[in-house]
C-alpha cells in the first residue's frame, strides 16, 4: 500500500541453528553420558544382545507416548493408558478363551483401545469436561472391570504365533517392536511436524480460543488424538500380553506416569502449545538406557524410580539453573 | 490553578478532592492531557465523555492504580499523591467498578472487610465485630442481605450492593461509581438513586460515570466533560442541556484524517434476517452490498459483538437465517464462516484474534492452509509467499516472518490478523473496533487499508465505538442499543449528535 514497502526476512536463523541450540541437544548430550557412564559401570552393557534387550525397557511406553505428546501439546491429557492397556489385555484374554486366532485377538486389542479412546473423547470434548479428572476416572474404570473380569485368575494359552509382536526379531537383534517404535516415530514425527493436523495441535494448544477464531475444528482435532492415543494403549497392549504371554488385571501398573514423564522429559511443555517428536525419541532411548543400565548394576526397582524421577527433576532445572547464573 | 473559574454558589465550598493539570501517557498515547476535575462534599459529579476520552484512567489515578505523570492531585487543597491504592483507600477514596472484583466462595460480611478487617487478639479476625459492622452498613444502604450468606448465591443487584457497602466500610469521604447501573434492572436502578440521595445526604463527594444522559440529568449536581484525554469543559447541570452536553463530548473536525474515499457500491452479498438469541440481541436484520463499509456504533454491551460472533458461528443464535449471494448457508462453526467467505477480526487481539506465541507466517496462514498444503501436507515455501504477499501489503514492521506475534507491537499484531483474513480471500469481513488501543500511524494505516479493501469489492462491516472512526469510514451506519438495531443512518442523517442520541435512546 505505499511505494516503498520493506522486505521481512522469512528467518533470522536457520533452522539447524534453532536446532543446535534446543533442549533436544541437550537431552542426546545427556544420552550419550549415560551411555559412556554405563559402558564405564557395567562389562555385560556394550554387547548386542544386551543393548537390544534394552530396548524392550521404552519400546512399548514410547509407542503411547507419541501420542500422549500430541495430546500434551494441545492442552489435554490422558492418564489412563495404563488402564487400557490392561482392558485391552483382558478383552484379548477373554477372545482366547472362546477360540479366537491371532488376527482376531489384533483387532479386539487395536478395537478396545479405540473404544476406550473414543469415551474419554466423547466426555472432554462433548461434555466439556477437564480431561485430567475425566482420565482419572476412566483410569479407575477400564482397570476396574479388567478386575471384575478376572478377579485373581490369570488369561494364558495365547497362541504360539502371537508370541512374535513382543518375543520376535526381524532381523538378528532388530526386535520387532524396535521396529514399530521407529515407524510409529516417524509417522508421528511427520503428522506432528509435517500436516495441516499437526499444526492445528500446535494452535490449539498454545490458544484453544484463538485456535476456534481461526477456523480450526478444535473439538474434532481433540476427539481424534484421544483416539490416537486410545489406539497406540491398544498397539501397546498387543506387544506387552504378546512380551509375557499371559494377562493379569495389574498389568502395565503405573505405566501412565512413566509415559507422562517420557513426554516432558523430551521437552513437551506440560501446560501445552511446544515440543517435539524427536525430543520424545531420545527421552525414551534416556529412559531405557538409565533402568538398563541400573538394572544391570542390580539396583532394585525402588531405586531405579527415584532416579527417574530425580533425572526428570534435573534435566528440567537444568536450562533454568544456567540461566539464572549467567544473569548474576 | 483550575482551568475555569465558576461564579455558581457552589464555589464557596471547597472541593474535597481535586485534579489539576494532570498528565498520564502510556507508550503511543496520551491517555490523559492536562485534565482537571472537582469533587464537593455531598454533591454528584457526572463525568461524561465518549470511550476513550480518558474516564476510566482518571478512576485509575484517583485510586492509586496509576500514577500521573504530572499535575497535581488536591486534598483538601494540599497537594498528595496516592503511591498506592491503599493510599487512596487510607484517605477515604473508594471506587465502585463496572465489574466489581469480589469473591464468591467467601461471606458477604468477608467480602465487604476483605483487606481490612477488624483484628481481635494475636492479629485473629475479629468475626464478632465484622459481622456487626456489616450488618450495620448493609442496613444503612437499606440492603435486606443476610453477611453471613456466601456471595454466590447472591443475585447480581444484590452482589453490586455488597461492592457499595464494601466501598462504604472503609468510611469513604469520596466514593467513584463507574457506570453502576449498567447490570441493572429498572426497580434496582431506583434503589441505587435513593442510595445515591442518601450518601450526598451524608456529605460524601460522588463521582458519577455514565453513558445514559437521562440518569445524568436525574441525579447529577454537577459535571465534567472530557474528550480524547482533554478537559472540554464543566459546570452546574441545571446550567446545561443534553444537546450541548453532547456537543461538548463529541464536537470536533474529523474529515482530514481519513482517507478521501469515493464508493462503488456493486451487488449485495449478505443478508441477514431475524437473528435473535435468549440474553445478548434480537431481531438483527440488515443486507450488504460489495464494496460498501456499514458502520455499526452502539455503547459497549449494545450487543454489537455478541452478534458478530454469532454471524461468524462462535455463539448459536436461538434463531435467524444468512443468506450469501442469494444463497442460504447454514453457519455453525467459524470453519462454516470461512468456507463462505465470511471472516471475523476479533476485538481481542491477544485471546481471540492471534496466537501469540506462534511466528507471524503460521498465524498468516492458519485459517488458509487448505490452500498453501498439499493432501494434508505442510509447503513451507507456500506459506511464506502467502504470509509475505499480505503482510506487505499491510505494511507489516518485523524483524522477519518467523518472529513470534507477542513479540510485534499492538498495531502490528492488529495487521498480522487482518493479513490473516485476507489471504482467506473473504467477500465479507467484519472488523470488530479495529484501531481499538493501536497507535496513530497504525490507525491510518488500517483505515487506508479498509478504504482499499472497499475499492477492491470486498463488504466490510466495521464495529466501532470511535464517533470520528464511524464518521469518517462508513457509508451507512447501524446503530444498536440494548441488543436490538435502533435505526440505521446515510447521508445527511449522519452526525455526531444523532449517533449518540440513537446510542443513548434519548
Amino acid at each position: 500500500m505505499t511505494d516503498t514497502t520493506r522486505f521481512i526476512p522469512d528467518r533470522l536463523q536457520s533452522p539447524l541453528q534453532k536446532r543446535l541450540k534446543s533442549w533436544e541437544t541437550l537431552l542426546l548430550l545427556v544420552a550419550v553420558a549415560i551411555f559412556m557412564a554405563n559402558s564405564f559401570a557395567s562389562p555385560y552393557f556394550l554387547n548386542a544382545w544386551s543393548l537390544s534387550d534394552a530396548t524392550f525397557n521404552f519400546t512399548e511406553k514410547a509407542m503411547i507416548a507419541f501420542a500422549m505428546a500430541l495430546l500434551i501439546i494441545s492442552g489435554e491429557i490422558d492418564l489412563s493408558v495404563a488402564a487400557i492397556i490392561a482392558l485391552a489385555s483382558t478383552a484379548m484374554g477373554a477372545a482366547v478363551e472362546a477360540g479366537a486366532g491371532t488376527p482376531v485377538l489384533i483387532l479386539v486389542g487395536l478395537g478396545t483401545g479405540l473404544l476406550c479412546g473414543a469415551f474419554n473423547g466423547f466426555l472432554v470434548t462433548r461434555m466439556g469436561l477437564p480431561s485430567i479428572v475425566v482420565t482419572i476416572g476412566t483410569m479407575s474404570l477400564f482397570r476396574g472391570i479388567s478386575y471384575i473380569v478376572l478377579g485373581d485368575q490369570v488369561y494364558k494359552g495365547y497362541p504360539s504365533d502371537f508370541a512374535f509382536f513382543g518375543q520376535g526379531y526381524v532381523f538378528w537383534v532388530i526386535s520387532f517392536e524396535l521396529v514399530l517404535f521407529a515407524i510409529l516415530a516417524g509417522i508421528y514425527g511427520i503428522l506432528l511436524h509435517k500436516t495441516n493436523f499437526g499444526r492445528a495441535v500446535y494452535a490449539i494448544g498454545n490458544n484453544p480460543t484463538g485456535a476456534l477464531f481461526s477456523g480450526i475444528r478444535v473439538a474434532r482435532v481433540k476427539f481424534i488424538l484421544f483416539l490416537l492415543t486410545g489406539l497406540m494403549s491398544g498397539i501397546a497392549a498387543i506387544c506387552l500380553t504378546s512380551r509375557l504371554g499371559s494377562t493379569r488385571p495389574s498389568i502395565a501398573f503405573g505405566w501412565e506416569l512413566e509415559v507422562v514423564t517420557m513426554v516432558v522429559l523430551g521437552g513437551i511443555n506440560i501446560l501445552g502449545g511446544s515440543g517435539t517428536i524427536p525430543g520424545v525419541v531420545i527421552a525414551a532411548f534416556v529412559m531405557g538406557l538409565v533402568t538398563f543400565g541400573l538394572g544391570l548394576l542390580n539396583v532394585p526397582g525402588i531405586v531405579m524410580s527415584i532416579v527417574i524421577g530425580a533425572l526428570l527433576i534435573g534435566v528440567i532445572a537444568l536450562p533454568r539453573l544456567w540461566s539464572m547464573w549467567r544473569a548474576r | 490553578m483550575l482551568m475555569h473559574t465558576q461564579t455558581d454558589a457552589a464555589a464557596a465550598t471547597a472541593p474535597i478532592l481535586a485534579l489539576d493539570g494532570i498528565t498520564k501517557t502510556f507508550p503511543g498515547v496520551k491517555a490523559l492531557d492536562g485534565v482537571s476535575l472537582r469533587l464537593f462534599p455531598g454533591q454528584v459529579t457526572a463525568l461524561v465523555g465518549e470511550n476513550g476520552a480518558g474516564k476510566s484512567t482518571v478512576v485509575k489515578t484517583l485510586t492509586g492504580i496509576y500514577q500521573p505523570d504530572g499535575g497535581d492531585i488536591l486534598l483538601d487543597g494540599a497537594a498528595t499523591r496516592f503511591a498506592t491504592p491503599q493510599d487512596a483507600a487510607k484517605v477515604g477514596i473508594t471506587a465502585i467498578h463496572q465489574e466489581t472484583v469480589l469473591f464468591d466462595e467467601l461471606s458477604v460480611a468477608e467480602n465487604i472487610f476483605i483487606g481490612h478487617a477488624p483484628r481481635g487478639k494475636f492479629g485473629l479476625i475479629d468475626w464478632t465485630t465484622m459481622q456487626r459492622r456489616a450488618t450495620e452498613i448493609l442496613r444503612s444502604i437499606g440492603a435486606q442481605i443476610d453477611p453471613g450468606h456466601k456471595l454466590r448465591d447472591l443475585g447480581i443487584a444484590n452482589k453490586h450492593l455488597v461492592a457499595i457497602a464494601r466501598a462504604l466500610s472503609i468510611d469513604a469521604r469520596v466514593v467513584i461509581m463507574d457506570e453502576p447501573t449498567a447490570a441493572l434492572s429498572h426497580k434496582e436502578i431506583q434503589e441505587l438513586y435513593e442510595l445515591v440521595e442518601t450518601l450526598k445526604a451524608q456529605g460524601k463527594a460522588i463521582l458519577f460515570i455514565s453513558h445514559k444522559f437521562d440518569e445524568i440529568f436525574r441525579i447529577a449536581d454537577r459535571y465534567t466533560v472530557f474528550r480524547d484525554g482533554q478537559f472540554v469543559g464543566d459546570g452546574l447541570i441545571d446550567d446545561v442541556t443534553e444537546s450541548e452536553l453532547v456537543k461538548m463530548m463529541v464536537g470536533r473536525d474529523v474529515s482530514q484524517v481519513f482517507p478521501q474515499r469515493e464508493s462503488h457500491i456493486g451487488d449485495e452479498v449478505l443478508q441477514v434476517v431475524g437473528y435473535d438469541h435468549p440474553t445478548e440481541f434480537a431481531d438483527i436484520g440488515f443486507t450488504l452490498r460489495r464494496g460498501e463499509i456499514l458502520g455499526f456504533y452502539g455503547l459497549v454491551g449494545a450487543g454489537r459483538s455478541e452478534f458478530m460472533q454469532a454471524l461468524f458461528g462462535i455463539t448459536k443464535p436461538s434463531k435467524g437465517v444468512t443468506k450469501i449471494d442469494g444463497m442460504i448457508r447454514i453457519i455453525r462453526s467459524p470453519a462454516d464462516a470461512i468456507i463462505h467467505g465470511v471472516v471475523y477480526v476479533p476485538e481481542d487481539r491477544g485471546k481471540q484474534g492471534a496466537i501469540t506465541a506462534l511466528p507471524i507466517f503460521q498465524n498468516v496462514t492458519l485459517p488458509s492452509l487448505g490452500r498453501t498444503s498439499h493432501r494434508g501436507f505442510l509447503r513451507l515455501a507456500e506459506e511464506f509467499s502467502l504470509a509475505r504477499e499480505y503482510t506487505q501489503r499491510l505494511d507489516l514492521r518485523a524483524a522477519s516472518l518467523d518472529t513470534d506475534v507477542g513479540n510485534l507491537s499492538g498495531g502490528n499484531q492488529q495487521k498480522v490478523v487482518i493479513a490473516k483474513w485476507l489471504a482467506t480471500q473473504p467477500k465479507v469481513i467484519i472488523l470488530d473496533e479495529p484501531t481499538k488501543g493501536i497507535d496513530i500511524g497504525s490507525k491510518a494505516a488500517v483505515h487506508e487499508f479498509m478504504a482499499e479493501l472497499a475499492a477492491q469489492g470486498l463488504a466490510v462491516i466495521m464495529v466501532s465505538s470511535e464517533i470520528p472512526e464511524i464518521l469518517g469510514m462508513s457509508d451507512r451506519v447501524i446503530v444498536m442499543r440494548e441488543g436490538r438495531i435502533a435505526t440505521e443512518l446515510a447521508g445527511e442523517d449522519l452526525t455526531p449528535e444523532t449517533l449518540v442520541r440513537h446510542a443513548a435512546g434519548i
